[in-house]
């Protein structure tokens, strides 16, 4: 089962690192993490996505809540946050086909960022499901490269995941 | 760094210096804090744990960069395991030389990472104060455990404007919950009166939180048995009536038993490793439990729970004492306690065999022992004949039980004493483990410290070569350890005196004169390389 986790840190050298260790160490799978900085420059959020049941997800929050850097762990539960990842897809594709290819971005709303003679290259931005479409699509042609950057979530309405963030 | 140990109220570090920590030592020589110089770093740390186990408060323990702090992992993994609040102080290479891979240049934070509570690297020296504020509160706080500082040395030379050591400090990531949950105590206390076989299961976290009046008056007011875990000895006064004992594999049958039969199991400050119990699920299954623990992490990671308490176990069994009524039916704590009472310990001397028998030698040994003596006791064959017959009353029982790391013994046993210098110190290990640290010597020799060293000598690797022979049909892989020195010749070189026993009788009149006479002593007993465990 997929969980999305959104986790605050404190914006120092070496975090992303303990927390990558920690998913090892423990043996848990991460599907995605991203990570960036947040509107205080003082703390960054991480994205995970991780694969395992109930009990796995538990213990994830547990461990990272442990980390002295963490500062806030929020499991987000299905339906209440948007999931949106940025990807860059290199498909095969002869002239004749760009047609073809530029219907399906469209239809897809993703941009062509790159054209070349053997190949074309889109971008786009959606969720896991949308994502999925859209290389379904274009794989029948030869997906040559696929860059992902992982799934960013964010909680729907007025709520954060810190409501003091701005002090911390 | 020298002026932030002494804010820290600091007055012994166990260390040993290099080029990359001389500053710190320059500064060291000039204050009033005192360095214990170990012979091999990993003592360091060991030291700095049966200080801090003894002292209440954080053992410190420094090192110089590369092999220094590489020497030093095995004694925070194993501080981390038994959650010893420590504070590991490494010198650095310069920071302009960081990851160049210079002379004794190792990248130390990143290899504590699993091992450590909390780790810097420290590149101004105007963040030292805060550091080492909030090195020590994170040590000694929630989950105590080992905090790695590692300083280059040019930021050990760097001046500082103007010192001045932080009264409070803020980690927005860190705040540990002391009091438990109302709501959940108050069904923990409901549980504990519903329950027809309830039991107490304590471990090492009892210890940490300084929980034996609460757990001893909670246990007084309801009548529920208790048992512990290797960590959690020593909690019980042996004589109490309701103490049933040591769990675990290697635990007494009755204990274990007891485990079995509850229905209701308050666990406190355990967290029930495969040693202790081998099938937690199976357990919980038909078992209610409640877990008390300060780590919120501990609580569902191997054992199902029904009723989580996360606190403070001292606080909370306060609370939950007050919250309880009635006693527990008296049925279940008579069959436990008779159950206990039918428990005959294992080992009986056998004169002329030319063995002493460790079992019943060490039961002797230990009604001798003062009843607030300090019991370390080192890994192996030797650790569990010492946990299954410790029979000090109010004694303390050091060792290492979550790593389970060979050598602990000689130097908590040193840094025990050094904390505790009004208290019987005795440490026992065997041949295997004591060859690990036995340079330590020196530095009980040095420091002139009153520690008793039992060493149950079998020139085999004791543990191990009975796995080898129940499940490797026989085959000792490398379990001979014969080639070991006339090991009272050895303490002899250092000067410290010793007796050699290969009967009980023989043994206990020696251990007689050991426990006698002031001063460290090494007492070696033959024993037979068949000595089963159990």
């Amino acid at each position: 089962m997929k969980n999305t986790l959104s986790v605050l840190v404190e914006n120092q050298p070496g975090v992303l690192s303990k927390v990558a260790g920690l998913f090892s160490r423990r043996g848990f799978n991460i599907d995605s993490l991203a990570v960036g900085i947040t509107e205080n420059q003082k703390i960054s959020r991480m994205t995970i996505v991780v694969d395992g049941d109930a009990r796995v997800v538990e213990q994830v929050e547990k461990q990272l809540n442990k980390m002295i850097p963490v500062i806030k762990v929020k499991v987000l539960e299905p339906g209440t946050f948007l999931s949106s990842e940025h990807s860059l897809v290199k498909v095969a594709c002869k002239i004749k086909q760009h047609a073809e290819i530029m219907n399906i971005a469209e239809l897809m709303h993703a941009s062509i960022v790159d054209v070349a003679p053997t190949s074309l290259t889109l971008e786009f931005t959606g969720d896991e499901d949308r994502t999925q479409t859209l290389l379904g699509l274009l794989k029948p042609y030869g997906i040559k490269e696929v860059v992902r950057a992982g799934a960013l979530a964010m909680e729907k309405g007025s709520e954060t995941t810190l409501k003091q963030s701005a002090k911390a | 760094m020298v002026k932030c140990l002494e804010n820290e109220g600091v007055k012994l570090v166990f260390g040993y210096p290099g080029a990359a920590i001389c500053p710190f030592y320059d500064s060291l020589y000039r204050s009033a804090v005192k360095h214990v110089l170990v012979r091999e770093e990993q003592n360091a740390a060991h030291a700095a744990s049966g200080y801090a186990r003894m002292a209440g408060v954080p053992g410190v323990c420094v090192t110089t960069s590369g092999p220094g702090a590489t020497n030093l992992i095995t004694g925070i993994a194993t501080a981390y395991m038994d959650s010893i609040p420590l504070i590991a102080v490494t010198g650095q290479v310069n920071q302009w030389l960081l990851g160049r891979d210079v002379f004794q240049e190792a990248d130390i934070t990143g290899a504590c990472a699993s091992f450590t509570k909390h780790s810097y690297l420290v590149k101004d020296a105007e963040d030292l104060p805060r550091v080492f504020k909030e090195a020590f509160h994170i040590a000694s706080t929630g989950r105590p455990g080992p905090v790695l500082i590692d300083v280059p040395t040019d930021v050990q030379k760097q001046a500082v404007a103007s010192f001045s050591y932080p009264q409070k400090v803020q980690i927005a990531g860190y705040k540990p919950r002391t009091q438990g949950h109302a709501m959940q105590i108050r069904r923990a206390a409901k549980a504990v009166a519903a329950a027809k076989r309830p039991l107490l299961c304590c471990g090492g976290g009892v210890v940490l939180a300084g929980a034996r009046e609460e757990l001893l008056a909670f246990s007084g007011k309801t009548g529920i048995p208790v048992v512990t875990t290797m960590m959690g000895l020593g909690m019980v006064p042996m004589d109490c009536p309701g103490y049933l004992g040591m769990i675990g594999m290697y635990g007494q049958e009755n204990a274990n038993r007891a485990m079995r039969d509850a229905d209701l199991i308050i666990l406190c400050g355990a967290r029930v490793g495969d040693r202790a119990v081998s099938d937690p699920q199976q357990i919980s299954e038909t078992t209610k439990i409640i877990h008390i623990d300060i780590d919120p992490a501990e609580i569902g990671k191997n054992m199902d729970v029904d009723i989580p308490i996360v606190g403070d176990i001292r606080l909370v069994l306060h609370t939950l004492a007050e919250e309880t009524d009635g006693s527990a039916p008296k049925p279940w704590v008579e069959k436990v306690k008779a159950e206990k009472a039918a428990y005959v310990p294992k080992g009986a001397p056998r004169e002329g065999s030319g063995f002493v028998e460790p079992r019943s030698f060490l039961r002797a040994l230990f009604g001798r022992m003062e009843p607030d003596a300090v019991l370390c006791a080192d890994v192996g064959q030797s650790q569990i004949w010492a946990a299954n017959n410790f029979r000090v009353k109010e004694g303390r029982f050091l060792t290492s039980g979550g790593l389970g790391t060979m050598g602990y013994a000689l130097p908590a046993a040193i840094g025990a004493k050094l904390a505790a210098p009004n208290r019987q110190v005795v440490c026992v290990c065997g041949d295997g483990a004591f060859q690990m640290s036995s340079c330590e010597l020196a530095t009980l020799r040095q420091m002139g410290a009153d520690v008793k060293i039992v060493l149950m000598r079998n020139d085999r690797l004791g543990m191990v070569r009975e796995v080898q022979s129940r499940s490797y049909g026989g085959r000792y892989a490398a379990t001979d350890l014969t080639g070991g020195p006339d090991f009272g010749k050895l303490a002899g070189a250092y000067g410290i005196p010793s007796e050699e026993a290969a009967g009980n009788a023989d043994a206990e009149r020696a251990a007689g004169r050991m426990l006698g006479q002031s001063g460290p002593f090494l007492l070696v007993c033959r024993v037979d390389p068949d000595e089963p465990t159990l």
